[in-house]
C-alpha cells in the first residue's frame, strides 16, 4: 500500500460500467518526507474521499476490486483509508 | 490505474487466439498536469478510445478481467475516457479528438 494525498478527480462519460457510482481519484503517492513520490496515478474511492486528503492507497487488483465491493472488476488501485498520522520509530527508520 | 493519451494504433496479423478482435493502441502516460511521462505502451481497449484523446488504463492481471468473461492475453487496458481532470495540477483541459476513430 501507499501513502497517498488526493489532488484531483476524473469525469469519464465513457467507462467500465463497474466504475459507475463511483469517485475516480487522482492520487499523489508521497515520501514519508511529504514529497511527491513519482507520478500521479487514478484511483476508485472506497471511502469517500475527497481533494488534500491523505490516504492509505492498495495498488494490488484483488484487494482493490474487494474495497470497491466489485469483484470481476478491472480495479488496479483503490483509496482504501485516511492516514491521521504516521510515526517513525527512533533508531530504527 | 493511470492517466493516458491514445498516440496511434498498433496492427498484428498473427497473435494469440484470445486477442482476435481486440483493438491494439499505442498509449503514452500522462502525469496530473498531462504532460508526457514514462514510455509508450501497447494497450487492449475497451472504451473504442479514438487518436489524441485522454484515456485512463489499467494495468496487470486486471486489464484482461475488463472483458469478462472473455480473457484476452492483455497486461494493460484502457478503461475510461476522460472528459475532464479537476486538479490543481492541471491546467489545460484534456485534448479532445483530433483524428478520426481507428
Amino acid at each position: 500500500m501507499l501513502i497517498a494525498r488526493v489532488i484531483g478527480e476524473l469525469v469519464a462519460t465513457h467507462k467500465h460500467p463497474s466504475h459507475e457510482g463511483a469517485k475516480i481519484l487522482l492520487v499523489q503517492p508521497l515520501n514519508l518526507d511529504g514529497s511527491n513520490r513519482g507520478d500521479a496515478v487514478v484511483a476508485l474511492d472506497a471511502v469517500d474521499a475527497g481533494v488534500g486528503d491523505q490516504v492509505l492507497v492498495t495498488t494490488e487488483g484483488f484487494s482493490a476490486m474487494t474495497a470497491v465491493g466489485r469483484t470481476q472488476s478491472p480495479i488496479d488501485m483503490a483509496v482504501i483509508g485516511f492516514i491521521d498520522h504516521v510515526e517513525l520509530v527512533p533508531g530504527v527508520a | 490505474m493511470q492517466l493516458g493519451r491514445v498516440v496511434g494504433c498498433v496492427w498484428a496479423t498473427v497473435k494469440n487466439a484470445s486477442l482476435e478482435g481486440y483493438r491494439l493502441l499505442l498509449v503514452q502516460p500522462l502525469a496530473a498536469d498531462l504532460r508526457d511521462t514514462g514510455k509508450r505502451l501497447v494497450c487492449t481497449d475497451w472504451t473504442g478510445a479514438g487518436a489524441g484523446e485522454t484515456i485512463y488504463w489499467v494495468r496487470g492481471r486486471e486489464a484482461s478481467i475488463a472483458f469478462f468473461p472473455d480473457q484476452p492475453a492483455s497486461d494493460a487496458t484502457i478503461v475510461g475516457i476522460v472528459d475532464s481532470v479537476h486538479c490543481a495540477a492541471t491546467k489545460s483541459k484534456p485534448a479532445r479528438r483530433q483524428a478520426e476513430r481507428h
